[in-house]
C-alpha cells in the first residue's frame, strides 16, 4: 500500500537555520532518504518552501479568484511529505516516526487512494 | 440426531449460544480469509440468519461452527458478487470459492483471535472505539449492548463500529500479532483497556448490562491468557480482577451503600475466585518480571489475606508501582496506605501536595476527609466530605460518603 506522510510543524518550534540542531535535523532527513531507498519503500518526498510563498486559487462561477497566502491560517503548517510503499500501517508508522520533524511537529499518515481496487 | 422434528426453541437457544461464545473465533477465522473486517462481520451475520432458517428445518448440523464458517464464506462471495465490477473482485471471488470448496475438511477452525485482539486494539483507533470494537467482536455483545455500556444510542455506536471497520481496511491496519520487538509495548495498553472495561463494570452499581462488564473483562483476560500463556502481566491482570470481583457480593449494603473493604462481610466473598486469583498471582511472580498489574494484584491480595492488612508492605508495593506509573492517583493511594500504616500526618502531608491535580477526583476528597478527621481536624474534614459528595458519580458512593460525614460530625 502507498502512504503519504504529511509533515506538519510550527516553524517557530523547529531549530533555526545555522544552529547545530538545524544541521542535525537536515542530516536526519538525508539519512532517512537513504534508509527509505535502501529498504525499497521510497516513492517520493519533497520539502515545501514556507507559507509566505503560498498563493491560493479557487474558481467560483467560472471566475478565477487568486489570494495571497495559505487557505487556512494555522500554527502548524504543511512543510513537506514522503510517499512510501509498504505492506501495512504499522510499517508506515515505523518510518513516519523516523522523520526528524516528528520530534517538533506532527506527521499525519494517510493511505493513498487506490483507483484500481 | 433426530432430524425430523427439531425443537425450534432448542435451535434458537443453540444459535444464541454460538453467537455469544464462538463469534470471536469465527470472525477471526473469517477476517483471516477475507482480509476485510466489515465483509466478515456482514457475512457472519447472514450466516447466522441462514442458520435460523436451515437448522429450524433440519436440526443442528454435526459441527455448527464449521457449518457457519462455510456458509459465511459463501455469503461473503455473494456479497462481493453484488458489487463485483472489476477484475480484482473477480479474482477475489475465485480465490474465496476455492477456500469455500476446501472447507469440508475436519480440521479445527484455527484460532486467530490473538490477531483480532491486536487489530481491535490498534493505537490508530481511538480508545473508546478500541473498547467498543472489542466488546462487539470478541466479547460477543450485540451493538445495542455495547451502546448501553457506553450510555450511547444504538445508531451512534453502530456508526462508530462501522467507521472503525472501514478504517481498518482502508488504512491498512495489520491483522497480525505484534513481533517480539513491539510485543511488550503493544500488550500493556491492551491490558489497560481490559482493566478499564472491568472498572467501568465495577464502579456502576446499577444496570445489569454495565455490571456484566466485570465478567466480560475477566472473560477477555482469560482468553488472552489462553492464547498467550506464561505472560506475567496477563496473569497479574487476571489475578487482580479475580480478587477484586470476588468481593462483589460484599461491596454494597442492603440499602445500596458502598461498604469499604475493612467493614465487608467476609462470608460473602467468593473464596474460589480469591484462591484462583492468588494462585494466578503466585504463578506470575515466579516468572520474575514485575509489572504494574502484578503489583496491583499483590496489593489486592494483601487486602484480602489478613485483617487489618499488612499496610507497611502495601506502602512498599505502592513505592514500586510509583516508579512504573508516576501518576497522582497512585500517589494518592500510597498516601492512604501510609496513613493506615500508622502515620496519618505523613499521609495527609503527601495528600495536600496532590490537591491541585486531583481537585475534580472524588476519591481524593473522600481520602482527604478521612485523614483530616483522623488528625482531629473535624471542620476541614466535613468540608472535604461535602466536596466528595458533590463529585460522587454513583448513588452508592454518595450514600456511603453521607454516612461517613454524619459519623465525623457526631464524633468530632
Amino acid at each position: 500500500m502507498q502512504y503519504m506522510a504529511l509533515i506538519y510543524s510550527d516553524p517557530s518550534l523547529e531549530p533555526a537555520y545555522g544552529t547545530p540542531e538545524f544541521d542535525t535535523m537536515m542530516h536526519g532527513y538525508f539519512a532517512l532518504n537513504e534508509t527509505l531507498k535502501a529498504a525499497g519503500v521510497y516513492v517520493s518526498g519533497e520539502g515545501l518552501q514556507d507559507i509566505d510563498t503560498a498563493t491560493s486559487v479557487r474558481v467560483r462561477s467560472g471566475k478565477v479568484e487568486t489570494m495571497d497566502g495559505p487557505f487556512a491560517e494555522t500554527k502548524e503548517r504543511l512543510g513537506g511529505f514522503f510517499v512510501i510503499n509498504v505492506p501495512d500501517l504499522d510499517t508506515a508508522l515505523h518510518y513516519a516516526a523516523m522523520i526528524p520533524s516528528a520530534a517538533y511537529g506532527t506527521v499525519e499518515v494517510r493511505p493513498l487512494m487506490d483507483y484500481n481496487s | 440426531m433426530h432430524r425430523a422434528t427439531p425443537d425450534p426453541q432448542a435451535v434458537s437457544r443453540a444459535i444464541d449460544v454460538l453467537a455469544r461464545t464462538d463469534r470471536g473465533r469465527l470472525l477471526s477465522a473469517l477476517i483471516a480469509r477475507l482480509k476485510n473486517f466489515q465483509l466478515a462481520e456482514d457475512a457472519l451475520q447472514d450466516a447466522l440468519a441462514s442458520a435460523v432458517v436451515h437448522w429450524g428445518r433440519t436440526g443442528l448440523p454435526a459441527s455448527p461452527q464449521r457449518w457457519l464458517l462455510k456458509v459465511a464464506l459463501r455469503k461473503a462471495i455473494d456479497l462481493l458478487r453484488k458489487d463485483a465490477r472489476e477484475d480484482r473482485k473477480t479474482a477475489e471471488i475465485a480465490r474465496l470459492s476455492l477456500d469455500e470448496a476446501a472447507e469440508d475438511g475436519t480440521d479445527d477452525i484455527p484460532d486467530q483471535r490473538l490477531r483480532l485482539i491486536f487489530t481491535c486494539w490498534h493505537p490508530a483507533l481511538e480508545s473508546k472505539t478500541q473498547v467498543a470494537l472489542t466488546l462487539r467482536t470478541l466479547g460477543g455483545l450485540s451493538t445495542p449492548e455495547v451502546a448501553s455500556a457506553f450510555l450511547d444510542n444504538e445508531m451512534t455506536m453502530g456508526q462508530r463500529l462501522s467507521r472503525a471497520r472501514a478504517k481498518i481496511l482502508a488504512a491498512g491496519i495489520p491483522y497480525a500479532v505484534p513481533g517480539p520487538e513491539a510485543w511488550a509495548e503493544r500488550l500493556q495498553p491492551v491490558l489497560t483497556v481490559v482493566y478499564l472495561i472491568f472498572n467501568q463494570g465495577y464502579s456502576c452499581a446499577a444496570g445489569d448490562r454495565i455490571r456484566q462488564l466485570g465478567e466480560e473483562a475477566i472473560y477477555l483476560a482469560r482468553m488472552l491468557n489462553n492464547l498467550r500463556p506464561d505472560e506475567p502481566e496477563i496473569e497479574g491482570l487476571l489475578a487482580l480482577m479475580l480478587i477484586t470481583e470476588a468481593r462483589r457480593a460484599a461491596r454494597l449494603g442492603a440499602d445500596g451503600t458502598s461498604i469499604p473493604i475493612a467493614s465487608q462481610d467476609r462470608k460473602l466473598w467468593n473464596d474460589g475466585r480469591i484462591a484462583e486469583g492468588l494462585a494466578m498471582l503466585d504463578q506470575a511472580i515466579t516468572r520474575r518480571a514485575a509489572g504494574p498489574f502484578q503489583i496491583k494484584a499483590a496489593i489486592a491480595a494483601l487486602h484480602v489475606q489478613s485483617e487489618p492488612p499488612d499496610w507497611p508492605q502495601i506502602v512498599l508495593l505502592y513505592d514500586s508501582l510509583l516508579r512504573m506509573e508516576p501518576t497522582p492517583v497512585v500517589q494518592l493511594n500510597r498516601a492512604v496506605a501510609l496513613a493506615e500504616a500508622g502515620t496519618p500526618e505523613a499521609g495527609l502531608r503527601v495528600l495536600e501536595m496532590l490537591a491541585p491535580g486531583l481537585d475534580a477526583y472524588q476519591p481524593f476528597h473522600a481520602a482527604h476527609a478521612e485523614l483530616l478527621s483522623r488528625c482531629g481536624r473535624t471542620g476541614a474534614a466535613l468540608a472535604a466530605h461535602d466536596r466528595a459528595i458533590d463529585l460522587a458519580s454513583n448513588p452508592s458512593d454518595a450514600v456511603f460518603l453521607r454516612h461517613r460525614r454524619v459519623q465525623v460530625a457526631e464524633n468530632g
